[in-house]
């Protein structure tokens, strides 16, 4: 099993809450289909598809980082998380104006009830990736600081896999929020 | 660097993102917003996204090689959830 026992406890209930949150949000859109689709027709798809691509290069640095950590290549596995961060980085700064540009047109959580669901659901995933980004950052100065032993694969392992289920969660979220209008 | 490439995660990778690309190609301009409340399209976009989840999860997570219990834990979860908003989209 990759990680510690906890972290996939930690996982699977963290996911748990996402799906009841998701199924919350599609059963209330179900009650006012049409004001869902208006608001969504507001969110451009090409921003959601830009997030995904970014986290999900992201993963694939850390998948990267992880097997070359295994085979004690020392010096790519820092390198490779360093990488991992800066694209969770640029999801944030994307966010961060995305955000700024609906408060900037008068939309706000308050605006309508797709709104709130938008500004709750990817407030909450922002949250994780903000988390995820000081995982990143603490692998990648333990990896710089000395070469990894295998007490520091369960630590990498954890870290990683926290760092995929934020993807996976924004894989579902672009979907629900940006593709189905 | 090529044997860390050469990895059956590297192929996952890469349907990941032409899963994206086709994903954000159906769900956006003259395809299925021109069909609105189409259910099989709007099925079929949730489908793609929960296999790309499950390859995060198998693949990523490393849950293939995982034990049975915990892999299957998270295979529930998947089926699961994909079902459920299926359901609670279409019963609407």
């Amino acid at each position: 099993m990759p990680g510690e026992a906890g972290v996939w406890v930690f996982i699977f209930g963290d996911m748990l809450i996402f799906a009841l949150l998701f199924n919350v949000y599609v059963f209330y859109r179900a009650q006012d289909v049409e004001l869902y689709r208006q608001s969504q027709m507001a969110l451009d798809p090409a921003h959601g598809a830009v997030y995904t691509f970014l986290l999900l290069i992201s993963s694939w640095f850390v998948v990267i980082a992880v097997r070359a950590a295994r085979r004690g290549i020392d010096g790519m596995a820092p390198r490779l998380f360093a990488w991992a961060l800066l694209c969770g980085v640029a999801f944030v700064v994307l966010k961060f104006f995305e955000y700024r540009g609906k408060v900037v047109s008068g939309i706000t959580p308050t605006t309508n009830d797709f709104y709130m669901y938008y500004f709750i659901l990817t407030g909450i995933h922002l949250l994780h990736v903000l988390i995820g980004i000081g995982v990143l950052a603490f692998m990648w100065r333990r990896l710089r600081a000395r070469p990894s032993g295998p007490q520091d694969m369960v630590l990498i392992e954890s870290g990683a896999c926290y760092w995929h289920m934020v993807d996976l969660l924004w894989v579902v979220l672009f979907a629900l929020l940006y593709l189905m209008s | 660097m090529r044997e860390l490439l050469i990895h059956r995660s590297s192929t996952i990778w890469v349907l990941l993102m032409i899963a994206t690309a086709l994903s954000w190609w159906l769900g956006t301009g003259h395809r299925v917003a021109e069909t609105p409340g189409n259910p099989a399209a709007w099925a079929g976009l949730m489908l793609i996204a929960f296999v790309k989840v499950r390859w995060i999860l198998m693949d990523f997570m490393e849950l293939r090689t995982a034990p049975l219990l915990l892999r299957l834990l998270f295979e529930a979860w998947v089926v699961a959830v994909c079902a459920t908003i299926i359901v609670n989209y279409l019963i609407a």
